[in-house]
C-alpha cells in the first residue's frame, strides 16, 4: 500500500478545515444525514488513508463512490477546496489497489473501456440501439415486459432515452457550415461532438452547429476527436482519460479553430482541466493550456459573442436545471438562464435548488441506481412546483436523468426535459 | 492505550478482551434505536472523530441516531449502567473540540430531531427539535413575517441544539443579544435516562432555579436536549448597510462608542483590520483601500425612516471622528456587495495556509483598539501570521492564525501566542470565549477566567446531574473530576 499513497495530495487534503459548510450542499448527506456521505467525511477518509490510519477496502472504496461528483461543495467552500480532483485522485487509488487485487466490476468496465474508449465502439451500440428503436422492437419490449430482462436500473433507464439518430443520419453530415452573418471578424469554432451527446442526441449537436452559424461563427465539426475523458477521470482510470485528452488536443491543433464548443457539462468540465491532467507532462502542457484557453460551453460563447435575433416566438413556461459541471464545475449560471430569458413568449420560473445535482452524475444513476432515484424524486419535488412545460438542461446525463425523473413524477404529457440548446433552435 | 487530559483513551483499536463486551453494548444498542441507527465500521467511526476544531481528533466506538426522547433516555441509561462516555452532537460545526470523542464511546447525534414542531404566533415562540438547522429556522419563520435574531456564522449548518450547548453568538449580538437570550424553555434527557422539562413559553417564569439558563452553553457536560421553545420577534421592515474606513483602530473603536453614546444600537457592527483587509482583497478582488488600519461594517434594520435616521448620524459620527471614507448602500444588493468584505474573511484567510485557527477571545467595548493592537504586538513577537477581525459593537474579536498542522515548532509558537492573547483579555475585563464554547480548546484557561473556586462549583453542578461523568467527558475540565468512573 505505502508506494501508492503519494498519489493523494496531502496539501490539498489539509486545505480542507472541515468548517463543514459543504455539507447542506451534498446532496448524498441530504438523503443519508451521514458524515461519510458528506464532502468533509470523505476527504477525511482520503487523510486518513493518506495517513496509513485506515487501508483501502471496499469499505472506503464505496465511500468514494457513492459521491456524486457534482463538485456543489466545491461552491459552498470558503476554503476553495478542489475537492473533485482529490475525488479523481482518491479513486484512482482504489482502482491501482484492485487492479492488485483483480477484483473489478464488470458492467463498469464494460462501460468504461469497451464503450467510452472507443468511438467506433459507442458508434456501434448506438447503432444497435437506433435498430431495435427503429424496429418497434422497443416498444415491444416495453409491452411485453421484455425490460424486465435488462437489470432493473438499465430498464429504467430505456425508458427515457430518445429516438436515437439512424446511422445514415449521422454519416450525411455536413462538415464546415459558413456563418450566417456577418460580423467584423468571423470566428471559426469546432464543435466537440462528444460520444453520448452525439450518439443519443445527434440533432442537438446538429442544432448546436445551425445556432453558433446564426449567430456568426463558420462552423467546422472537429474530426478525430475522442470520448473527453470525464467518465475514465471521475472512475480512477486517469490514465486513459490522459489518452483521450491527448487525442483531442491534437484534433484541436489540425482543426485550426478560435473557439472549441462543447454542448455537454460533464464534458466541458473535464476538457477544461486537460492543463491541470497534463501538468507533468512537458510536451504537452504547453498545448493543454492552449486547449483550454479556447474550450467554451455553447451558452458561454453564445454570451461572449453579439446578441443574435430570435425569429419564432415559444409560448412556454421554461425553468433550468444547472449541469453540476457546467455551474459548479466552469461557473456558468447565468448565461444559460440569460438566453432562455431572452427568447420571445419565454416565462422563466428559476427552480429552487437548481444548482443541486439531479443525480445522473456520469455513470453514478447506473452504478448507485438506488441513492440516484432518491435524490432524483427530491429534485422532481421542486421541478414539480415550477408548473414549467419544460425543464432545460445542458449536459446529455442531465437531460436523460431529468426524462426519466419526468416519468417517475408522473408528468408525462405535461411536462418535457429539453436541451438548451434545441430550445434555442426552436426559437430561430 | 494513552493519557491524554487524564483519561484513559482507548484509541482506534478496541482490547480483544473487550470485544465480547463491545458486541453486547451494539446489541443492546441496536434493540433501542433500530440496527441502521448504530454505526461502527471503521471509516464511520474515523468520520466522527473530529469536528470543525483544528488538530484535535478522537474516535468513538458507536455512532447512534436517536429518533425519540424515549430512545435517549434508554442510551443514556444503557451508557450510564456500563459507564459508557456519550457524546452528544449537531452537525459538528464548534470551534472549540467539544464534540470531540476524546474518551471514545457513543456519538448521539441528535440531528434526526429535525422537526419545527410549532411556530406559535399569538405568544410569538417557535418550539423545534435540536436537529433543525438554524437557517431553515430562520427560512420558517421569516415567511410568517417573524424573526429569530441568532446568525451563528455556521448558521447555514449548525443545529438549534448545537448553537443552544455551545451558547453560540452572531453578528447581530450587539442589537439583539445571543442564542441565550432566545431560549424560552427546553426538554432534556439527564444521564441517568430522567426526561425532565424546564421553561415553557412564558417570558415571566421564576420559579426555582433558571436550569434553562444552566443548560444553555452548558456543551453536552449535563443533559441532551432533546427539544427547545425560542423566542421570536417581528422582522424588521427594512435594512441599510454602510462601510466605514479608517486610518487607525483607535477611530474605529471611537466610532462605535460614540454611536453608542448617541443611544444608536445598530443591528451590526463588524470590522476588518489591515490585515485581514488585504488578505480578503486578494482573494475577492473588491477594491478596498490598502492604506487604511481598519473598515467598519455597520447595519441597521427596523422602521425605514428610523433606519435612515440612524444611518444619517452614523455617517455624521464617522465623518466628525475622521474616517476617511464612508459610504452608505443606497440597494440592499448594494448593502450585500459590502457585507462580501466581512463574509469573505474566512474564505480569504483559510486559503493562505493549510491549518487555520480561529478564535473568540472577548473584551468590554472599550477596549476593542488596546486589544488589537496588543494582538498585533503578540502576533509579532512569536513571528506567527494573526488577522483579526470580528465583531466591534460587542467586543468580540476573531484573532485568526494561519499556520500548518505538520509544523510541531510552529504550532509551540501559536499557542504560546493565543495563551498571551486570552491573558490580555482577561487583564482587560474580557474573557477566553465569546461564542464558541470552552470544549477542549480552552479548558486549560478556565481556571483563570472563573477562579478556583468556580471550577469547584461547577463540577459540583456536573456531578448533580451527571453523577458518573459519562456526558461528554474530557470538556470544559481540565482536571478529571475524582468522583468520574469512565472509561478506566
Amino acid at each position: 500500500m505505502t508506494d501508492r499513497v503519494p498519489v493523494l495530495n496531502m496539501d490539498e487534503i489539509l486545505n480542507c478545515m472541515h468548517c463543514g459548510f459543504c455539507l447542506p450542499t451534498c446532496p448524498t448527506y441530504e438523503q443519508t444525514g451521514l458524515e461519510t456521505q458528506s464532502p468533509r467525511g470523505r476527504i477525511a477518509l482520503m487523510k486518513a488513508v493518506a495517513e496509513q490510519k485506515l487501508p483501502v477496502d471496499d469499505e472506503f472504496a464505496s465511500n468514494m463512490y457513492a459521491c456524486l461528483g457534482c463538485r456543489a461543495c466545491e461552491t459552498a467552500c470558503p476554503a476553495g477546496v478542489k475537492y473533485g480532483q482529490l475525488l479523481e485522485d482518491a479513486r484512482e487509488l482504489v482502482e491501482d489497489v484492485k487492479r492488485g487485487d483483480r477484483r473489478r466490476s464488470f458492467r463498469r468496465d464494460l462501460a468504461l473501456k469497451r464503450l467510452f474508449m472507443h468511438p467506433g465502439r459507442m458508434r456501434l451500440a448506438g447503432n444497435l440501439l437506433w435498430a431495435v428503436q427503429a424496429s418497434g422492437l422497443q416498444r415491444l419490449a416495453n409491452r411485453t415486459g421484455m425490460v424486465r430482462i435488462l437489470p432493473k436500473e438499465m430498464a429504467e433507464m430505456q425508458r427515457a432515452v430518445d429516438p436515437v439518430a439512424s446511422p445514415g443520419q449521422r454519416k450525411g453530415r455536413q462538415a464546415v457550415i459558413p456563418a450566417r452573418r456577418s460580423q467584423p471578424r468571423v470566428p471559426r469554432v469546432g464543435v466537440f461532438t462528444g460520444c453520448v451527446m452525439d450518439v443519443l442526441f445527434h440533432q442537438t449537436n446538429e442544432a448546436t452547429a445551425r445556432i453558433l452559424a446564426h449567430a456568426g461563427c463558420e462552423v467546422v465539426f472537429l474530426e478525430g476527436t475522442a470520448c473527453c475523458g470525464a467518465l475514465h477521470a471521475h472512475a480512477g482510470e486517469k490514465a486513459s482519460a490522459i489518452d483521450l485528452a491527448k487525442q483531442n488536443i491534437e484534433a484541436f491543433e489540425e482543426a485550426g479553430v478560435d473557439f472549441m464548443v462543447n454542448n455537454a457539462g460533464g464534458c466541458g468540465a473535464a476538457l477544461k482541466e486537460y492543463a491541470v491532467w497534463l501538468n507533468d507532462h512537458p510536451r504537452w502542457s504547453e498545448r493543454a493550456k492552449r486547449f483550454v484557453d479556447a474550450t467554451r460551453d455553447v451558452s458561454e460563447l453564445l454570451a461572449e459573442l453579439p446578441d443574435f435575433e430570435f425569429t419564432k416566438r415559444l409560448d412556454l413556461r421554461v425553468t433550468y436545471q444547472d449541469s453540476c459541471h457546467l455551474a459548479h464545475g466552469q461557473g456558468v449560471r447565468t448565461q444559460p438562464r440569460d438566453l432562455l430569458r431572452r427568447i420571445p413568449g419565454v416565462t422563466y420560473v428559476e427552480l429552487p435548488r437548481a444548482d443541486s445535482c439531479c443525480g445522473s452524475a456520469g455513470i453514478y444513476n447506473i452504478t448507485n441506481f438506488e441513492m440516484s432515484m432518491d435524490i432524483l424524486d427530491t429534485k422532481m419535488n421542486h421541478v414539480r412546483g415550477t408548473m414549467a412545460d419544460v425543464v432545460v438542461t445542458s449536459n446529455p446525463g442531465c437531460l436523460l436523468q431529468m426524462k426519466q425523473g419526468i416519468i417517475r413524477a408522473g408528468l408525462e404529457g405535461k411536462m418535457r426535459a429539453m436541451h438548451i440548446v434545441d430550445v434555442i433552435a426552436m426559437a430561430l | 492505550m494513552e493519557k491524554v487530559l487524564g483519561l484513559t483513551v482507548t484509541d482506534e483499536g478496541v482490547d480483544d478482551c473487550m470485544v465480547d463486551t463491545n458486541s453486547s453494548i451494539r446489541s443492546r444498542l441496536c434493540a433501542i434505536v433500530g440496527e441502521d441507527s448504530v454505526r461502527d465500521s471503521a471509516n464511520e467511526r474515523h468520520a466522527y472523530s473530529y469536528d470543525a476544531t483544528p488538530i484535535v481528533t478522537g474516535a468513538p466506538d458507536w455512532i447512534v441516531f436517536p429518533q425519540t426522547t424515549r430512545q435517549v433516555s434508554e442510551v443514556l441509561r444503557l451508557a450510564n449502567e456500563e459507564r459508557i462516555p456519550v457524546i452528544p452532537r449537531g452537525s459538528g460545526t464548534n470551534l472549540a473540540g467539544g464534540t470531540v470523542a476524546v474518551a471514545a464511546g457513543i456519538v448521539l447525534n441528535m440531528t434526526r430531531f429535525n422537526r419545527i414542531v410549532e411556530i406559535d404566533e399569538s405568544n410569538l415562540t417557535v418550539t423545534v427539535g435540536p436537529g433543525v438547522i438554524t437557517a431553515d429556522l430562520h427560512r420558517a419563520v421569516e415567511a410568517r413575517g417573524l424573526f429569530y435574531p441568532p446568525d451563528p456564522g455556521s448558521m447555514r449548518i449548525s443545529t438549534i441544539g448545537g448553537n443552544v450547548a455551545q451558547g453560540a453568538g452572531g453578528m447581530r449580538g450587539l442589537k439583539y443579544g445571543v442564542t441565550k437570550d432566545y431560549v424560552l424553555g427546553l426538554e432534556y434527557v439527564l444521564p441517568t435516562g430522567e426526561i425532565l422539562r424546564c421553561g415553557g413559553k412564558n417570558y415571566k417564569d421564576v420559579a426555582g432555579y433558571d436550569l434553562t439558563r444552566l443548560l444553555v452553553g452548558s456543551e453536552g457536560t449535563l443533559a441532551v436536549i432533546t427539544e427547545l421553545t425560542l423566542k421570536l420577534l417581528p422582522l424588521p421592515e427594512s435594512k441599510r448597510t454602510m462601510v466605514v474606513y479608517c486610518k487607525r483602530m483607535v477611530d474605529a473603536a471611537r466610532i462605535v462608542e460614540r454611536t453608542i453614546a448617541a443611544k444608536i444600537i445598530p443591528a451590526t457592527m463588524e470590522f476588518l483590520d489591515q490585515s485581514t483587509m488585504r488578505v480578503v482583497d486578494q482573494f475577492a478582488h473588491l477594491g478596498l483601500p490598502t492604506d487604511v488600519a481598519a473598515m467598519l461594517l455597520i447595519e441597521q434594520d427596523g422602521v425605514e425612516q428610523q433606519v435612515d435616521r440612524d444611518i444619517d448620524r452614523i455617517a455624521q459620527i464617522a465623518r466628525k471622528v475622521g474616517a476617511t471614507d464612508v459610504q452608505v448602500a443606497n440597494t440592499p444588493e448594494d448593502g450585500a456587495r459590502l457585507m462580501a468584505a466581512r463574509r469573505s474573511a474566512l474564505a480569504a484567510l483559510s486559503r493562505l495556509r493549510p491549518t487555520t485557527i480561529l478564535e473568540d477571545a472577548t473584551v468590554p467595548r472599550s477596549e476593542l483598539a488596546t486589544m488589537v493592537s496588543e494582538i498585533e504586538r503578540i502576533a509579532e513577537k512569536y513571528q506567527v501570521q494573526i488577522c483579526t477581525f470580528g465583531h466591534a459593537g460587542d467586543g468580540n474579536l476573531h484573532p485568526t492564525c494561519m499556520t500548518d498542522e505538520r509544523d510541531a515548532e510552529e504550532l509551540e509558537r501559536v499557542d504560546a501566542a493565543f495563551a498571551e492573547i486570552f491573558e490580555v483579555a482577561l487583564r482587560l475585563g474580557g474573557t477566553i470565549t465569546g461564542e464558541h464554547g470552552v470544549g477542549m480548546a480552552k479548558a486549560k484557561f478556565l481556571p483563570k477566567r472563573v477562579g478556583e473556586d468556580g471550577i469547584q462549583l461547577m463540577m459540583r453542578l456536573k456531578q448533580a446531574f451527571d453523577p458518573n461523568g459519562i456526558l461528554n467527558p474530557g470538556k470544559i475540565f481540565v482536571r478529571v473530576p475524582d468522583w468520574q468512573h469512565v472509561a478506566e
